[in-house]
C-alpha cells in the first residue's frame, strides 16, 4: 500500500512542476468555455423552450466541465506507457512486487489528479464571480453536491478504466495511434464533451445514457447542476458504479491476457 | 537455488518476402513462422554460485532471463527457484530477486536518483534501517555520491548503469540477474562494475547471472560458463575445463607473399584472411605447430610469424563454430 501511495506522490510532485502548462491550460479552457455558453447562448435566444437545459444550469455545466477537464477528459494517455510497451521497457515493471494493473491506474489517475488540482480552483473561482445567467452556480441543494461527490471519483475511475483498456490493446497491436482515435473520438462525443447528453436526439439519448461513456463526466455534471436529481441521481449512481466495476475487470482480464501472451520487444 | 527442466517457448513471427506484390498479399493472408527461442533447455545453479550465460545473439539468453525473473511464460516445462516458479509466483518471487538490463533503464528520467531510489524502497517495502546501510554501502561501492542529486537524464551511460545496478540492490536480493550490464561502457567503468560484482558475490553470497557478449567479463567474473544456442543448452561447465581444451590450440600469425595455399593439413582452420596476412588455428593434438610452419613454408614466402594461446574470444567463437549456431 505504502508503494502505490509513494507512486502516487511521486505523479503528483512531477504534476505539479509543471506551471508554465498549468496556465496555458487555464486559459484554454476559459477561452473555449466562454466560446461554447455563446454559442448556447445563440440557441437560447432563437427559441428557449426547444432546448432541455435552462441556460443557467448549461453554463453551471460547462464552467465545471472545463474545470475538471484534466481529470474526465478521455484522451490523455501516457505516452510513458505507451512507449514502454511498444519498446519493451515493460519488462522492468515486471520486475517489480507490484500488480501492473494497480500500478498503472494509480500512475494514470494520480496525473489526471495532480494535473487538475492545479488547474481547478482558478477556474471555479473566476466563474463563480461572472454575472448570472454566464457563471458557475453553487449545487442545486446540499443534497446534490454530496451525490456529486460521489459520482465524480466513479466518473474518474471509469475514464481511467477506458485508458486501461486503451493500453491492454497496445501490448497486442504495439501501436496505439490507430484504435485510439476510433476509442476517443467516439468518446468525446458519447461523453457529452462535445454537447451535453441531454441536447441529444429522443431517439438515441436513452442508449447512449447507458453507455459507461455517460458515467464518465456527464452523469456527475449533471447531478451537480441539478439536472439529475432524487431517484433519478440513485439510479445514476448505481449505473455508474456498475460501469465502473465492470470496466476495471475488463480491463484487468485484457491486461492479464496481454501478459499472459506477452511478447517483450527486443531482446 | 535455481532449477531448470526441459523449458521450451515458442514464438509467432509474422513472415513476407519485400516487395508490394508479398505485402499486397499479406493483406490477405499472413504467413507465420514459428521461432523456438527456448529447446527443452536445462540446467542448475546453486546458491552463490556466479555463472556467465552466453551464446550469440537470437540463442535465447534473453528469453531464459524472462522466464527466471516472471515476465514470460513458457510453453511447457518446469522452473523452480527457491521452491517458487516465477510466472506463477510472480509477486512473491520478484522480491527476492534484482534484475539489470543493460539497454533499458529502470530509473524515473526527470526525478534525482535518490528519489528513484526512495520509490524502489516504497515499492519494495525495505525497512529503513536496511534502506540507509545498502545506500551508504551501494554508493561508496559504486561510487555514487557525487552522482545521486542528479536526473537520471543527466547522468553518462556509465553512471547510469552504476545506478541502475545498485537500484537493483536496494531490497537485498538473493538472486541477481545480469543482461549485458557492461554494454557501451567505456573501459574504467567497465571494471569498476565488474569490481563490484566480484565483491557482491564473495561478500553478500549472491547468485549472480551474467549473459554478455563481453568475453572479458566471463573471463574475469564466472568460474562457471553456460553455453546455449538455438535455445539448447551445448555446452555447461567450469570455465577452466573451457580454457584446458583451448590449452591443445595456439593460434599462428602469418604475413606472408604468394598465394596463399586453398587447403589446410589436417587440425588447422583459417580464422582470419587478408591479402597478406592470415590468422590461423592449430589444433597441437592433431599437429604440432612446427609441422605446419613446415608445410606454409613450402607454399609460400613467410615474412613474419607470431604463435600465440588461443584468446577466449576465438575460443567462444570455435565453440560456436563447432555447435554451427
Amino acid at each position: 500500500m505504502k508503494g502505490y501511495l509513494s507512486l502516487f506522490r511521486i505523479r503528483v510532485q512531477s504534476g505539479l512542476q509543471y506551471r508554465i502548462a498549468a496556465a496555458a491550460g487555464i486559459a484554454t479552457q476559459f477561452a473555449w468555455g466562454a466560446l461554447r455558453i455563446l454559442f448556447f447562448k445563440a440557441l437560447y435566444e432563437t427559441n428557449p423552450a426547444a432546448l432541455p437545459m435552462e441556460l443557467p444550469a448549461l453554463c453551471s455545466y460547462i464552467w465545471m466541465q472545463q474545470a475538471f477537464l484534466a481529470m474526465f477528459a478521455s484522451w490523455t494517455v501516457d505516452k510513458d506507457l505507451l512507449d514502454m510497451i511498444s519498446s519493451g521497457s515493460v519488462a522492468y515493471q515486471l520486475c517489480r512486487p507490484m500488480d501492473l494493473y494497480t500500478n498503472w491506474f494509480i500512475q494514470s489517475f494520480s496525473n489526471r489528479l495532480s494535473r487538475m488540482l492545479l488547474r481547478c480552483l482558478p477556474i471555479l473561482l473566476v466563474a463563480a464571480f461572472l454575472p448570472y445567467p454566464y457563471g458557475l452556480l453553487l449545487p442545486k441543494s446540499p443534497l446534490s453536491f454530496l451525490l456529486f461527490l460521489i459520482s465524480a471519483p466513479l466518473g474518474g475511475v471509469t475514464v481511467v478504466s477506458l485508458t486501461m483498456i486503451v493500453y491492454g490493446i497496445t501490448f497486442f497491436t504495439l501501436d496505439s495511434r490507430g484504435f485510439r482515435t476510433v476509442i476517443f473520438t467516439a468518446a468525446d462525443f458519447l461523453t457529452g464533451s462535445l454537447l451535453p447528453l441531454p441536447f441529444f436526439p429522443e431517439k438515441i439519448r436513452p442508449l447512449v445514457q447507458l453507455l459507461p461513456f455517460a458515467s464518465i463526466q456527464d452523469a456527475p455534471l449533471r447531478i451537480y447542476t441539478g439536472d439529475i436529481a432524487g431517484m433519478a441521481a440513485l439510479q445514476t449512481l448505481a449505473l455508474q458504479l456498475f460501469w465502473a466495476i465492470v470496466m476495471v475487470l475488463g480491463g484487468r482480464l485484457l491486461m492479464a491476457r496481454a501478459l499472459r501472451n506477452v511478447v517483450v520487444q527486443g531482446g | 537455488m535455481i532449477q531448470v527442466q526441459h523449458l521450451t517457448k515458442t514464438f509467432r513471427v509474422a513472415r513476407r518476402s519485400g516487395g508490394m506484390k508479398a505485402a499486397a498479399k499479406a493483406l490477405f493472408r499472413r504467413e507465420y513462422d514459428t521461432i523456438t527461442a527456448l529447446n527443452d533447455l536445462s540446467f542448475s545453479i546453486d546458491d552463490g554460485e556466479m555463472v556467465g550465460y552466453i551464446g550469440p545473439n537470437g540463442a535465447g539468453k534473453s528469453s531464459t532471463i524472462k522466464v527466471l525473473s516472471g515476465i514470460l511464460t513458457p510453453d511447457s516445462g518446469s522452473c523452480l527457484i527457491d521452491g517458487r516458479t516465477p510466472w506463477k509466483d510472480r509477486v512473491a518471487h520478484v522480491r527476492e530477486i534484482g534484475v539489470v538490463f543493460g539497454q533499458r533503464s529502470q530509473l524515473w528520467w526527470d526525478v534525482p536518483v535518490a528519489d528513484s531510489f526512495e520509490l524502489i524502497r516504497d515499492i519494495y517495502k525495505i525497512p529503513d534501517s536496511l534502506y540507509r546501510k545498502n545506500v551508504s554501502e551501494l554508493a561508496e561501492l559504486l561510487n555514487l555520491k557525487d552522482i545521486i542529486r542528479t536526473p537520471a537524464r543527466q547522468l553518462s551511460l556509465g553512471q547510469r548503469m552504476r545506478c541502475e545496478i545498485a537500484a537493483s540492490l536496494l531490497h537485498s536480493p538473493k538472486i541477481l540477474f545480469l543482461d549485458e550490464p557492461t554494454i557501451g561502457l567505456d573501459a574504467v567503468s567497465k571494471i569498476a562494475v565488474r569490481d563490484f560484482i566480484r565483491t557482491l558475490n564473495r561478500e553478500q553470497k549472491t547468485t549472480i547471472i551474467l549473459t554478455t557478449h563481453d568475453m572479458q567479463d566471463i573471463e574475469a567474473l564466472t568460474e562457471r560458463i553456460i553455453l546455449i544456442g538455438k535455445g539448447k543448452v551445448l555446452l555447461d561447465g567450469p570455465l577452466n575445463d573451457l580454457k584446458a581444451a583451448g590449452n591443445d590450440h595456439r593460434s599462428l600469425t602469418v604475413a606472408f607473399k604468394g598465394s596463399f595455399p586453398e587447403t589446410l593439413p589436417e587440425g588447422v582452420t583459417c580464422s582470419e584472411r587478408l591479402s597478406e596476412r592470415a590468422v590461423l588455428t592449430v589444433d597441437t593434438a592433431v599437429i604440432p605447430v612446427s609441422e605446419v610452419i613446415a608445410s606454409l613454408s613450402r607454399e609460400i614466402s613467410i615474412d613474419d610469424l607470431s604463435v600465440s594461446g588461443v584468446g577466449i574470444e576465438e575460443l567462444v567463437v570455435d565453440l560456436y563454430r563447432q555447435y554451427r549456431i
